[in-house]
């Protein structure tokens, strides 16, 4: 690595096997050019991921979640992200008055066919958690 | 006055149930505690006044296969019918004995005003109470002892009763907002974790805040406790604690009906409630949801619009 790369921070990704799952791999496979910091994670439908996935991970050292599911009304399940953007919008609005950023947090709609959107999402989000800096939330003691 | 009516009441109610639940006189004279009528002779111990701080309908889910009575106040009302919204009591099964409310006390508050003096004796009078200590008596008004819901309190008559003791009563104190949100909102993100995570460290996860919550329905299964999934551990760190709150948080998003049980048996006094009725805010002002009013309502997170009007997406 060169010395002017920066430090690469933890960032989880929860998408949804339907469509983003396939758009991050659209995206791989047209090799756009992503930033390696996003690890992602594979769920059946943005429907199954509980507000509580991403208040652990950012519990557990995570800088920034990303939250990714198919557009409203294409969902595989045809309500699941109905459901999901119902919670994930709550959570949004709850993580600042824990005095977490919900800049840290973000949740989105990329289909199957969107390779493009879904670098330029990745790309933007992982900049804007590079600029926040690391989050902390792990380091700590045994009291 | 009330005391007797509710005792006629109770009676008549205990020909067809089981059961009715009230209040007694606790371990001294500044605590009430529950009283579980099954016999005439229990009726005898009943009393009313704000010293009644329990929501009894909390043991209404455990008890739904049987017929019960149970003496509720206005905002224990409301998780009745928030009961009925999730289906988890029979109307047919409960016979609700409400009293209208003209505000209950913190016991916590009071022990503080008489520097936590044994107590001898208290009476009550119309607005204020009069506390016997060995060190002398001080009199209290009852709204500057006042738990945190009496002061953001809407409902201080039963939304849903059989009986109802006395006439009811309306007021509103224009208070939308409990202090000390308006206080958090006030403050940086920084100073806010640092005020939660001050406030979650002297959490010694007794789960009495969720044995005590009337919504928290999963009791024995509870995921702060079960191994598969593991949620959290048992080891006694901050994020381990905050891990646990948030989860009481979340579960109870859109279905706290805000009765403080929760912040009220809380032994290391940590505001507990104040998470649930933030997230309580979001989801009037998203979609204009208040739990526990309406037992045709369904639960915002149990139901959804194809077109949410409220929930704009972002950009990064």
């Amino acid at each position: 690595m060169s010395d002017i790369a920066p430090k690469e921070l933890k960032i989880v990704g929860f998408l949804c096997n339907w469509c983003s799952y396939g758009g991050a791999d659209t995206a791989g496979v047209s090799r756009f050019k992503q930033p390696p910091d996003l690890r992602i994670i594979r769920v059946p439908c943005s429907g199954r991921i509980d507000p509580l996935f991403v208040v652990k991970a950012l519990l557990n050292g995570a800088d920034g979640v990303l939250v990714s599911g198919c557009h409203p009304r294409d969902c595989h399940y045809s309500d699941g992200n109905f459901y999901a953007r119902r919670r994930l919008e709550m959570l949004k609005r709850l993580l600042p008055f824990l005095g977490i950023d919900d800049k840290r947090f973000h949740y989105t709609w990329i289909s199957a066919s969107e390779g493009q959107r879904w670098q330029q999402t990745v790309t933007a989000f992982v900049k804007r958690i590079h600029e926040l800096g690391p989050l902390n939330l792990k380091e700590e003691k045994q009291s | 006055m009330t005391v007797e009516k509710l005792k006629e009441t109770v009676l008549d109610t205990l020909k067809d149930v089981e059961l009715v639940m009230g209040y007694q006189m606790g371990f001294d004279a500044l605590h009430a505690t529950p009283l579980f009528i099954r016999k005439k002779e229990d009726a005898e111990r009943l009393i009313w006044n704000p010293l009644c701080v329990h929501n009894l309908t909390t043991y209404l889910p455990s008890l739904k296969k049987s017929r019960v009575g149970v003496v509720v106040k206005g905002c224990d009302s409301r998780t009745i019918i928030q009961f009925l919204q999730e289906g988890l009591i029979t109307r047919e099964n409960v016979t609700i004995i409400g009293i209208p409310c003209q505000g209950i006390i913190s016991v916590r508050k009071v022990l503080k005003e008489i520097e936590y003096e044994p107590v001898e004796e208290v009476s009550f009078n119309s607005d204020s109470m009069t506390i016997k200590t060995l060190k002398g008596s001080k009199t209290l008004k009852i709204e500057d002892v006042w738990p945190d819901k009496c002061i953001t309190c809407k409902y201080p008559t039963p939304l849903i009763y059989d009986y109802l003791i006395g006439e009811p009563v309306s007021f509103d104190r224009g208070v939308e907002v409990s202090q000390v949100i308006k206080e958090l909102e006030g403050k940086s993100l920084n100073e806010r974790l640092a005020y939660w995570q001050k406030e979650f460290d002297r959490c010694i996860r007794c789960y009495a805040c969720r044995n005590a919550c009337p919504l928290c329905v999963c009791q024995d299964s509870c995921i702060a406790e079960t191994r598969e999934p593991h949620w959290i551990s048992q080891r006694l760190t901050l994020n381990e604690k905050f891990m646990f709150h948030m989860i009481h948080a979340l579960h109870l998003a859109g279905r706290c009906v805000e009765c403080g049980e929760c912040a009220r048996v809380c032994p290391m006094d940590i505001p507990v409630n104040i998470l649930k009725k933030k997230i309580n805010l979001d989801m009037k002002e998203l979609f204009g949801y208040v739990p526990g009013v309406n037992a045709e309502d369904k639960p915002p997170m149990y139901t959804f619009n194809v077109d949410e009007v409220n929930i704009k997406e972002h950009g990064i």
